[in-house]
């Protein structure tokens, strides 16, 4: 890579071990291996980018030489990446069950929650996904840095659906670690409660629609901080585009003082956790707002470098086919001091919402959606409802948020999607939260 | 790939090899610059097992070694499901195009002039906007062979050209796009042009809407962000099997409105969703979902067909894993209504561009709720603004079940559906209050 005509190479390497085994109610539908081997480029020519991706490892120096021809064709300006130190680093994996467990061993697990869920009465089917992987990723570059990092990753997703009467409905219990198999150990009593919330859901009515006073539970909280607040604090978003700078500008206030919002991968035993990022740059912890005002944003070197601000360590790719951009690793909002009780104790009319089925923005605009819901009166929750999809603006509604929990939790269910590269692993959490005038979808 | 085949042979009675090969060149414009310019290329080969009567299933991306694959497969033959179906022997294959040569002629520094263009032609209507383009280009390679002698194979050639673009005024964004794919070089800008320009034009002056039930015409666009999703789970034969699918006892029943048809079509020629054999070498089809209002068919893959005692339609396509029932290119019948009458007809509505969030509510019962990144108002027959922190909430099977006009034209949104404007009615919006 040195001496070539570039300001920047990496190469990146990397080999993977995939488990997937589906169910679709009683039928175990898929099980199955992939392998994969591949790499890629990318080179850096005057602020101008070239990749290439490929799973012919030989020929390397071919491989470079087209990068940097692209490269070549989109320079633009002189411009330097923001500085790192170079490291020379093996990261092993200290959790690598999922390769230790045997087909038969996680098979049986799987066999025993899908029990669960056939033998609740009304329930009509289950689909069930789980997924294992185990990821070795050689990265070097032209600045002197080599780093081996070794990940796992495991994730299941349990759904029940019931029905009656031509109406059809589901709920979903999704689990993750990093590897730790124990994670998705002894959920029995979680399925169970799962299949029959989608049996009650059948007779539950649906909301009406209209602006509410609405708690969320710290599941959909943390689902509600990464995509009302996380993907605007990407800065891939913001670098290039004044008006948004002057809209992001560090230190605005956002919500109340009691509010912080926390993004890092050194946040360690986290599905979005890790020691160096996708272009080798350590991991850290960011305080995104702190006391209600923005404090920092995450970055690439590049975002850095552009935005005069310090690098995060939060490029990420999803794998060798993508290049890393800009992404959330372990986003949550800190504690306050409120317990539930007192949270929803002088609330006369709201919604409390619960677990999600997903989540998206415009950056502007977000979506977040709760797979199960109930009234909330007189400081009492009521009765169960529909699922709701919840949407909000996001310079409007985190200021919306009057009152904090003392009980974070994270959640390692989801994965995140972004450019195209999609689920990549986070993880998310909140305690219970408060929000006036919250926008709920409905009949 | 018969290294593969012969490996496999020795460890298990029937065997099929899939492989598929890819070139692809996208260019991408960040912030109306270039900004990177990429070249992928990737094979894969997944081998499927029947050993005992159960199927077995590995995946290779990049090299491996045959018998590793076949070894990695056979382990996990002892858990695999059943096998309800034989590999298709040898067939005859319709002759659908999705290859053009002319593919190969377009260089990079065509690529970047195309998104230059665009964007030059946006930037002359509105200098402030922000736009992100990619102009892609490919070729795609699949063969299939199995114990039974069955082979299929063939190349797709593909282009696609996208924009986003994003304009803001103080705390407001506004967010425009459209984007066009063929198996052709899609070298003429204009198109998307046109229609960015169209929904710019539209959404320059925003407007406040009631809470209420109202009338929505969905444009194609709209079609695809709010009622596709739950459509396309309900007519795969799986969850029609399963019972997780509304429709699975309305087999030749009236369930949606007399002017509504739909069907799947894997052989229009050059389209990106085209094939002449699914991605288990049964020939494709095209498959009518809905005749005039009646649900006339679901679509299968091999397996799940042979468990619902039916035949696949061609519709086996796999996403890393084993085959699944998928859609192919979707199609809307349409009706003859302009655009313009179906405005000129609602006293108070919704115009609904884009929704986003629509697919994350319960769409097994066809329920849908979404956010309206791009709307417009209908006062009194015509549009008078841009709609915003508004949701628009509905149930497919209702809205569906008597729609008040289906539109003349059109177009194919996001390289799988064909569809005109839907004009229904009984849609709850929920709006934010002051």
């Amino acid at each position: 890579m040195q001496g070539q005509a570039a300001d920047y190479i990496e190469i990146r390497l990397e080999e993977t071990r995939i488990t997937r085994i589906v169910y679709r109610g009683e039928r175990l539908e898929e099980v199955g291996r992939t392998s994969s081997l591949g790499g890629n480029v990318r080179a850096l020519v005057k602020g101008g980018w070239g990749f290439v991706s490929f799973n012919n490892i030989n020929k390397l120096r071919d491989k470079v030489d087209l990068a940097i021809r692209q490269a070549r064709l989109t320079a633009k300006e002189d411009f330097k990446l923001s500085q790192t130190e170079p490291a020379i680093d093996i990261v092993a994996n200290e959790k690598s069950e999922p390769m230790n467990t045997s087909l038969a061993s996680k098979k049986q697990l799987l066999d025993e929650y899908n029990d669960v869920i056939l033998g609740t009465p009304k329930i009509r089917t289950s689909n069930i996904g789980y997924y294992d992987s185990q990821r070795k990723i050689t990265f070097a570059n032209s600045e002197g840095s080599y780093i081996e990092q070794t990940k796992a990753d495991i994730n299941l997703r349990l759904t029940a659906i019931a029905s009656q009467d031509g109406q059809v409905q589901q709920v979903g219990l999704s689990i993750g670690s990093p590897g730790d198999f124990s994670a998705i150990n002894g959920l029995q009593e979680q399925v169970k409660q799962t299949a029959q919330r989608a049996v009650e859901l059948l007779s539950a009515p649906q909301a009406k629609g209209g602006e509410y006073i609405v708690v969320l539970d710290p599941v959909l909280a943390g689902v509600f901080v990464h995509e009302a607040f996380g993907h605007l604090s990407e800065a891939d978003h913001v670098y290039e585009n004044k008006r948004l700078q002057d809209i992001m500008v560090l230190g605005r206030r956002f919500g109340d003082k009691s509010l912080n919002i926390v993004d890092g991968a050194a946040v360690l035993g986290l599905r979005g956790s890790y020691k160096y990022d996708d272009e080798g740059v350590p991991a850290t912890k960011t305080y995104l707002i702190r006391e209600g005002t923005l404090e920092s944003r995450l970055h690439s070197r590049e975002t850095a470098a552009k935005m005069g601000e310090k690098t995060t360590g939060n490029a990420r790719a999803i794998s060798y086919l993508y290049p890393p951009i800009v992404r959330m690793t372990n986003t949550y909002i800190e504690p306050g001091t409120l317990s539930f009780e007192e949270i929803i104790s002088d609330i006369k009319e709201g919604i409390y919402a619960k677990d999600w089925y997903g989540g998206t923005t415009s950056l502007e605009m977000f979506t977040f959606s709760a797979s199960e819901a109930y009234m909330v009166r007189n400081g009492k929750i009521a009765e169960l409802l529909r699922p709701v999809v919840l949407s909000g603006n996001v310079f409007v509604t985190l200021d919306n948020i009057d009152a904090i929990g003392n009980d974070l939790k994270m959640n390692q269910g989801g994965g995140c999607g972004k450019g195209g590269q999609s689920p990549l692993p986070v993880a998310n959490g909140s305690p219970h939260i408060r929000i006036r005038r919250c926008l709920i979808g409905g009949s | 790939m018969k290294k593969v085949l012969s490996q496999a042979k020795k460890m298990a009675e029937h065997a099929e090899v899939f492989q598929i090969s890819s070139k692809v060149t996208p260019v991408h414009f960040e912030a109306n610059l270039l900004k990177q310019i990429q070249s992928k290329e990737n094979v894969s080969t997944a081998l499927r097992l029947i050993k005992n009567g159960k199927v077995g299933f590995a995946q290779a991306n990049g090299s491996i070694e045959p018998k590793r694959l076949a070894e990695m497969a056979a382990e996990t033959c002892e858990f695999g499901m059943p096998a309800k179906f034989d590999f298709p022997k040898p067939k005859v294959y319709p002759k659908i195009e999705t290859f053009d040569s002319q593919i190969d002629n377009v260089t990079i520094e065509d690529m970047v002039k195309l998104g230059e263009q665009l964007i030059d032609s946006i930037r002359q209507h509105t200098p402030d906007i922000i736009c992100e383009v990619s102009a892609t280009k490919g070729i795609i390679s699949v063969d299939i062979i199995n114990s039974e002698g069955g082979e299929a194979s063939y190349s797709k050639s593909f282009f696609n050209l996208s924009l986003e673009g994003v304009l803001i005024k103080d705390e407001d964004m506004l967010f425009v796009g459209d984007s066009h794919s063929s198996c052709h070089p899609l070298l003429d800008f204009t198109p998307i042009a046109e229609e960015v320009i169209k929904q710019l034009e539209l959404a320059k002056r925003n407007v406040s809407i009631a809470t209420k039930q109202m009338p929505v015409i969905f444009t194609p666009h709209g079609v695809a962000s709010s009622l596709i999703a739950p459509l396309v789970s309900a007519f795969n034969g799986k969850l029609v099997l399963d019972g997780a699918s509304p429709l699975k006892n309305k087999l030749g029943e009236q369930v949606f409105d007399k002017k509504f048809s739909l069907w799947d079509d894997a052989t229009i020629p050059y389209q990106v969703a085209s094939y002449p054999s699914d991605d288990e070498g049964v020939p494709s089809q095209r498959t009518p979902l809905v005749d005039n209002g009646v649900v006339s068919h679901f679509f299968y893959d091999l397996q799940t067909a042979a468990l619902a005692n039916t035949q696949s339609t061609g519709n086996g396509s796999r996403h890393g894993g084993l085959p699944t029932p998928s859609p192919s290119s979707l199609v809307i019948g349409k009706g003859n209504i302009p655009f313009r009458d179906m405005v000129r007809d609602i006293k108070e509505g919704l115009v609904v561009e884009l929704l986003i969030g629509a697919e994350q509510g319960n769409i097994l019962n066809g329920d849908f709720s979404g956010n309206v990144l791009l709307g417009y108002k209908v006062e009194k027959g015509e549009i008078t603004g841009r709609v915003k922190d508004t949701m628009v909430s509905g149930n497919v099977y209702q809205i569906l079940k008597q729609i008040e006009a289906i539109g003349e034209e059109t177009r194919w949104v996001e390289g799988f559906l064909s569809t005109p404007c839907l004009y229904c009615t009984g849609l709850s919006i929920t709006t934010k209050m002051g």
